[in-house]
């Protein structure tokens, strides 16, 4: 009994962008080729950094562990491929800071040779908590960009219920056609991810959501549910509207619940996962493979072939370039993510990471166009599909008013550049609030750090008070014993009577005298043997 | 009161504000003896968050108590240290470790950056440096205000 026509709803906002996606869907995904050097991050997730396992010189096998943590929320990351680690070190990674982070840098020796695989033939003979481990184990991380570790995601945790899982093909930001091509060409690893996922949440519903600019995605996974003969599992087509793929906005649209700010998906029974986030959970169990590749699209006016490429973590984006032709000689701008949430990449030799979904090369003019002042029209307004009020926050943000931009809830906005998009001034908006948060964060750990210098202030100066107290107590004794000792001596005297002699200094005569004693005995036994 | 403004105070405990603590100092402002502008470390953002919690007007930082908004810590060129506990007696949050004829180290983690611990070393090792940045700690700037200026 399959629903057949799901009733949609309508998220706040939003815009319709040209898509710019056939581009890159022309030719089948590449399988990019193995590269001399890959360098690959230890810090790729949101959680605690793994701890190295690896040390320089050591030959690694594909799939094998180079750094994993034992916190809870964390996810370990592996070799894409076999070689030696030739050096650690802190090198250039993805990230609009433009900083180094800790990478382990491998020399392939071109043979890829794996680690010995544990496939899990029947995993419906496993509980989900050891089915979780192996994901975890896999080091899965949500791949639509947010790195979250899926191991984590798919613990409803005690009491949660989960009723509808939502698979997340909507991608709808422009350029980007990873999910649409990954939909296309692996719909069946897809929707056994999608079945494992289930399993591990006990949902009732599984929805595929996809957007109705993907016609080929679409019918492929009706086909693979069709074949099997899923009635759990269906694909509901959306309209095409930036940013439907947002988590908050994609469950509005196929539940019509709303996610509460400060809350989770699972407070309205809710579970998102992006579509490759399933496919390489499928991969980790059915398989036994950790996450060492996945398919990036490079695209933009600025790449000469724009497509899908099968990428191992770790591979230079320079190298990727190469293979799809080169620059385009206007080439400008270089871009990790998409135009509307990416953020700008100063060099190409940086390595793909897990959540490089994209890379866009543009031919813009680099220079920005100047901005202009504020004109309160609210265009910003209309289109946030999170319902803030940019204006408000723009005005605090830049005023470092960061307790009024916080009753704005500006933790509830999600970045997507809808209202920088429409400003009519040029104003770089989001800049503002990704500058609010950062300076918020950046704040509270002041705060926390401050709290703890005052506990271990506060504790000096309890101690040196106490060692204070302790070395006036200690004196005082000695000045009363010293004062008895005067008085026994006065009185003694008045009796007309000698003092006695000191009875520490009589011990010590007497110990002297027993030690002489000894020394005297033992000379004339040790003698007389001799003799 | 002294517990809240102590509450905003960077403990540093580094006595820059001419008080021998964040304490006294946030006694000093309770009394009416000292101003709200007195703290380097806090720079502008505790000045501010003072103003408001005491509804004083703003007052731009002290010359006196210029604004060095890098934070920073010290750490000891163990070569050199003589091992004389001179800067463990004036670190005033513990975060010094050595004993009498021992090398020194400094607990980065809780190092407050005061730099109390410098004047008493006899053989200068103790060195600043500056707190690094990594990608979890940074901050996005604000955007560059190129604003056009309006026609007159």
């Amino acid at each position: 009994m399959s629903r057949s026509a799901h009733h949609l709803w309508h998220f706040h906002g939003g815009l319709k962008l040209p898509g710019n996606k056939a581009q890159s869907t022309a030719r089948p995904v590449f399988n990019a080729s193995i590269p001399k050097r890959l360098v690959i991050p230890v810090q790729q997730h949101i959680g605690e950094q793994g701890k190295l396992l690896v040390q320089v010189g050591d030959r690694v096998l594909k799939g094998q562990t180079l750094a994993e943590s034992s916190q809870y929320i964390s996810a370990p990351v592996h070799a894409s491929t076999s070689g030696t680690v030739i050096d650690i070190d802190e090198l250039p990674a993805p990230h609009p800071s433009g900083l180094n982070t800790l990478c382990v840098v491998i020399e392939a020796d071109g043979k890829d040779q794996w680690i010995e695989l544990e496939p899990v033939k029947y995993p419906i003979s496993k509980s989900p908590a050891q089915l979780r481990q192996l994901v975890r184990k896999a080091g899965v991380v949500g791949l639509g960009g947010a790195t979250f570790p899926t191991a984590v995601k798919v613990n409803p945790g005690p009491g949660a219920y989960i009723d509808t899982l939502i698979i997340n093909g909507a991608e709808c930001e422009p350029y980007i056609s990873c999910d649409d091509m990954l939909m296309r060409e692996h719909a069946d690893e897809l929707v056994s991810g999608c079945e494992l996922i289930q399993y591990m949440v006990a949902s009732k519903h599984c929805l595929i959501a996809i957007e109705d600019n993907k016609p080929e995605a679409i019918s492929a996974l009706q086909a693979v549910i069709k074949d099997r003969a899923l009635h759990n599992i269906e694909v509901v087509v959306i309209p095409t509207l930036y940013p439907t793929g947002g988590e908050k906005q994609l469950i509005k649209v196929l539940t019509h619940k709303e996610v509460p700010s400060d809350g989770f998906p699972s407070d309205v029974g809710v579970l998102v996962q992006n579509v490759g986030t399933a496919v390489a959970v499928h991969k980790a169990i059915h398989l036994g493979e950790p996450l060492i590749s996945r398919i990036v699209t490079i695209t933009g006016e600025g790449v000469n072939e724009p497509q899908n490429m099968q990428v191992l973590i770790g591979t230079s984006i320079s190298e990727l370039i190469e293979q799809c032709g080169g620059y385009h000689k206007d080439a400008s701008k270089l871009i990790m993510g998409g135009p509307m949430m990416g953020f700008t990449l100063q060099t190409d030799h940086l390595p793909v990471t897990k959540a490089c979904n994209c890379i866009l090369v543009e031919n813009t003019p680099a220079e920005a166009p100047p901005q202009m002042p504020c004109i309160r029209c609210g265009a910003c307004a209309t289109v946030c599909p999170a319902q803030l009020l940019p204006q408000q926050l723009y005005w605090h943000a830049s005023s470092k008013n960061f307790d009024l931009v916080q009753d704005y809830h500006l933790f509830d906005c999600i970045e997507c550049g809808c209202c920088n998009h429409v400003c009519p001034s040029q104003i770089p908006l989001v800049q503002y609030y990704r500058f609010a948060k950062t300076e918020i964060w950046s704040q509270e750990r002041d705060r926390i750090k401050s709290d703890h210098a005052r506990v271990r202030h506060d504790f000096r100066q309890a101690r040196l008070e106490l060692e204070k107290k302790e070395r006036e107590e200690k004196l005082r004794k000695k000045k009363e014993m010293l004062a008895k000792k005067k008085q026994a001596e006065a009185e003694a005297a008045k009796d007309g009577k000698t003092v006695d002699v000191d009875p520490k200094k009589a011990a010590i005569e007497a110990a002297m005298k027993r030690v002489q004693e000894k020394k005297a005995a033992q000379q004339t036994g040790s003698d007389s043997p001799k003799e | 009161m002294v517990d809240k403004i102590d509450a905003l105070l960077p403990q540093t405990q580094c006595g820059q504000c001419t008080y021998p603590g964040c304490r006294p100092y946030a006694e000093a402002i309770v009394s009416g003896e000292a101003n709200i502008n007195q703290c380097p470390p806090g720079g502008e953002a505790t000045m501010l968050a003072l103003s408001d919690l005491l509804g004083v007007e703003p007052v731009p930082l002290d010359e006196e108590h210029d604004d060095s908004p890098e934070k920073t810590v010290v750490y000891i060129d163990e070569q050199t240290c003589i091992g004389c506990t001179l800067c463990i007696q004036a670190c005033p949050v513990d975060a010094i470790l050595g004993a009498a004829k021992q090398m020194h180290t400094i607990i980065e983690s809780e190092c407050t950056g005061c730099d109390l611990c410098i004047p008493p070393c006899p053989v200068d090792c103790i060195h600043i440096k500056p707190v690094k940045v990594d990608t979890d700690t940074w901050r996005w700037p604000l955007p560059e205000q190129n604003e056009m200026t309006p026609r007159a």
